[in-house]
């Protein structure tokens, strides 16, 4: 086990606590963005370039965006109803 | 230091399932559901992987006969991080739908779910 | 249950899986071994058929009808979205205007990156067994690449680039592309889903057999897929407002 290794997956860890412990949504977007980008250099030293090629994309720019969308989504029905 | 790489995969599913009990906010729930997924991803890859070996891609550096870690995982793992996304995606949009019809998104106001 | 009921069940539950995980990986192989027989398994076969790229080789020729489940499940889930963020009868739909200014560096990246991102993921479907890479990545890169016209502040162009129509035809056909592929194994008489075309030479584009046309109908499900998908999100927060205040 490569120190490499050790480090990516502290990172992991850390990263994904950090998220579980933020308690606004739309931080928790940008957060979630730079946690999947810790989960895709994991991936690549694991030896995994599919995995990490699909993290990247999924985890970095879909997730976060869709998440954001819906707390503006949410937002915006809280202030029409008031 | 064998059992580090499934123990934060371990870590990882446990912090996400803490975050949904502990969640003030669907949004952060549905996002702690993700979290606890990406640790059945680290867990998968840490099974697969072996000491020395290279991608398991075929080319003029790897030849056919040397080492490469395991293919079957990593394909399992490739196709659940796409297909989970939607099924995020599917979450947020019950979520939407939740506040449009309840005006809240915090799990202890939603008096409609209570037995 | 209250919040401290549940921090108290969580407690316990947590730390019984948490014992239940540290049995369970004392006795799993260590990190890093050398014996993985679903691996030597796996190469010997993706090698006899010819593919470079043995994850791809896993998804849509060894277990293509786990994929053809996958791929269901990401058309069902698009489905739903659909459904629920449909706007209801108090609502209407609105043209939006376009956004406040955007700096004129970012418009420039953005139509600069456009087709460079779009031939990019075209490009990883296409090497799907050459590469890293496959239908389901080079997919979401395309859809993503796509959203670049809306980070250059034009709603209206992303609207007119993306007639939601097609893109649902799109994971229509893809879905259906797959299907046609697997029956086409059955009349060849292997059965549903079997390499049945010529499997050429390793590392050329052309090799493998039915793995490269799978990848190409999973890249076009999966980029309509999340197309639509980010299209209901983009319409709620932009596009559809209050009819009258409830």
């Amino acid at each position: 086990m490569t120190l490499l290794i050790v480090l990516a997956l502290t990172f992991v860890a850390v990263g994904g606590t950090a998220v579980v412990l933020t308690g606004d949504p739309g931080r928790q977007a940008v957060l979630l963005s730079v946690y999947g980008v810790l989960l895709t250099v994991l991936f690549l030293v694991l030896q995994a370039p599919d995995v990490a090629l699909s993290q990247v994309a999924i985890g970095s720019a879909v997730v976060p965006l869709m998440v954001l969308l819906a707390v503006r989504a949410v937002r915006s029905v809280r202030e029409r109803r008031r | 230091m064998s059992w580090y790489p499934y123990c934060v995969a371990g870590w990882l599913v446990l912090a996400g399932i803490f975050g949904v009990v502990r969640s003030r906010d669907l949004i952060h729930t549905v996002i702690c559901v993700s979290i606890a997924q990406s640790g059945t991803y680290v867990l998968l890859l840490s099974i697969g992987y072996q000491s020395g070996a290279s991608a398991p891609i075929f080319g003029s550096s790897t030849p056919p006969s040397a080492p490469v870690v395991d293919p079957v995982v990593q394909a399992m793992a490739l196709t659940d991080i796409v297909v989970s996304a939607t099924v995020t995606a599917l979450l947020l949009a019950l979520v939407v739908q939740v506040a449009k019809r309840h005006g809240t998104i915090v799990p202890d106001e939603l008096r409609a779910l209570r037995g | 249950m209250s919040r401290r009921a549940r921090l108290v069940v969580f407690a316990i539950g947590g730390v019984a899986l948490a014992i239940v995980f540290g049995f369970a990986f004392a006795r799993m192989p260590h990190f890093g071994a050398t014996h993985h027989p679903y691996r030597d398994l796996s190469v010997a076969f993706a090698v006899l058929r010819q593919s470079a790229n043995a994850v791809s080789a896993v998804n849509f020729d060894q277990r293509g009808f786990d994929t053809l489940g996958e791929e269901t499940i990401l058309l069902a889930s698009v489905l739903g979205a659909v459904i629920l963020l449909r706007p209801s009868d108090s609502e209407r739909a609105r043209t939006p205007k376009d956004t406040g200014p955007v700096l004129s560096l970012t418009r420039l990246v953005g139509y600069v990156l456009l087709p460079v991102t779009l031939i990019i993921g075209a490009d990883v479907v296409a090497h799907g067994q050459l590469t890293p890479g496959g239908g389901f990545q080079g997919g979401v890169v395309l859809a993503t690449g796509l959203h670049l016209l809306y980070i250059t502040g034009s709603y209206q162009a992303l609207r007119r680039l993306r007639p939601l129509a097609w893109y649902e035809y799109g994971e229509a056909i893809g879905m259906g592309a797959v299907v046609v592929l697997g029956v086409s194994g059955l009349i060849a008489g292997a059965g549903f889903l079997a390499n049945v075309l010529p499997l050429g030479t390793m590392g050329q584009l052309y090799s493998s057999g039915t793995v490269g046309v799978f990848s190409v109908a999973v890249g076009a499900e999966v980029a309509s897929g999340v197309v639509v998908l980010l299209a209901q999100f983009l319409e709620q927060d932009i596009a559809i407002t209050q009819g009258k205040n409830e």
